[in-house]
């Protein structure tokens, strides 16, 4: 089994992490992990922006929007 | 239709308030991240929502639960935001990937090139990062926090939305692919480039360059 360059296990995070890549890719991809500490830290570097990326606040509609929102709301009631 | 959904359903056709206000509150930022990428301003992405909600009002007493009310809703929403972006005359090329999505996603001066010892191989490690990055409350993180808005800013439109919906707001791959209507493949390559250029953002910020 050829060895995977580092150039394209970055490249392949990605799959890796939805689990897509196949079965021969993943086991390559693995195996370069395990002799790899760049790789591996960059993984693990990746899946700490990913939590990161999940405390981002992302703007709602404004409290004005959803006040007129609501009293579409109410008024379909009447 | 799911069990909860029909629940939702019953609540909102029974004009129960306080279920209609948490689900524009929890469903909206999904929404006008999706809506952002038809039209051209926030606050016209802001008016589509709205517009939105209103015919899914009116729409409510006709609703027959065929497909999840959430695709329903998501329906709506991509047929108002596309009329009103045929108007402001704009469009996403979604299906083409090119320019800004072709080709590696990282810094190939990272690597060693063809021609020298170990080619493809890092030629410096990436630098450790503190441990503090991952203390949920500490200041590093906040900071952190903010520099990965500003990253988020600045990425390519599409790239933009695909990572506001997956990693931000937590959507699924099958999720995102039916919102855009894009391909596994071509939602993949979007995402890949956006997180590669986050971690390296993140990365530029710690290392104080």
């Amino acid at each position: 089994m050829a060895d995977m360059p580092c150039q394209q296990v970055v490249e392949l995070v990605t799959s890796y992490l939805d689990g897509s890549l196949g079965r021969r890719d993943r086991r390559r991809f693995e195996k370069h992990l395990r002799a790899c500490e760049a790789c591996d830290r960059y993984l693990h570097q990746m899946r700490e922006t990913l939590d990161l990326l999940g405390t981002v606040p992302v703007d709602t509609l404004s409290p004005e929007a959803q006040s007129t929102l609501l009293d579409a709301f109410r008024d379909l009631r009447r | 239709m799911a069990r909860d959904e029909s629940e939702l359903v019953a609540a909102l056709r029974a004009g129960d308030e306080a279920a209609f206000s948490r689900v524009v509150n929890d469903w909206s930022r999904s929404m006008l991240t999706l809506a952002r990428s038809f039209v051209s301003t926030q606050a016209s992405a802001e008016e589509v929502v709205q517009e939105t909600w209103l015919a899914v009002l009116r729409g409510l007493e006709r609703f027959e639960g065929r497909s999840s009310l959430r695709t329903w809703v998501y329906r709506i929403l991509v047929n108002t935001a596309k009329s009103r972006g045929v108007r402001e005359q704009r469009t996403l090329p979604w299906s083409s990937i090119a320019g800004e999505d072709a080709g590696p996603s990282l810094d190939p001066a990272l690597f060693r090139s063809r021609g020298e010892p170990y080619p493809g191989h890092w030629r410096a490690a990436p630098a450790a990062w503190p441990d503090e990055v991952a203390v949920e409350g500490s200041v590093l993180a906040g900071e952190v926090r903010r520099e990965l808005g500003s990253v988020l800013e600045q990425l390519p439109e599409r790239q933009r939305i695909v990572l506001t919906l997956r990693d931000v707001l937590g959507h699924s791959s099958d999720d995102v692919c039916e919102m855009l209507d894009i391909s596994q493949a071509n939602q993949r390559v979007l995402l890949h480039r956006a997180r590669t250029a986050a971690r390296a953002g993140l990365a530029a910020y710690l290392e104080g360059s």
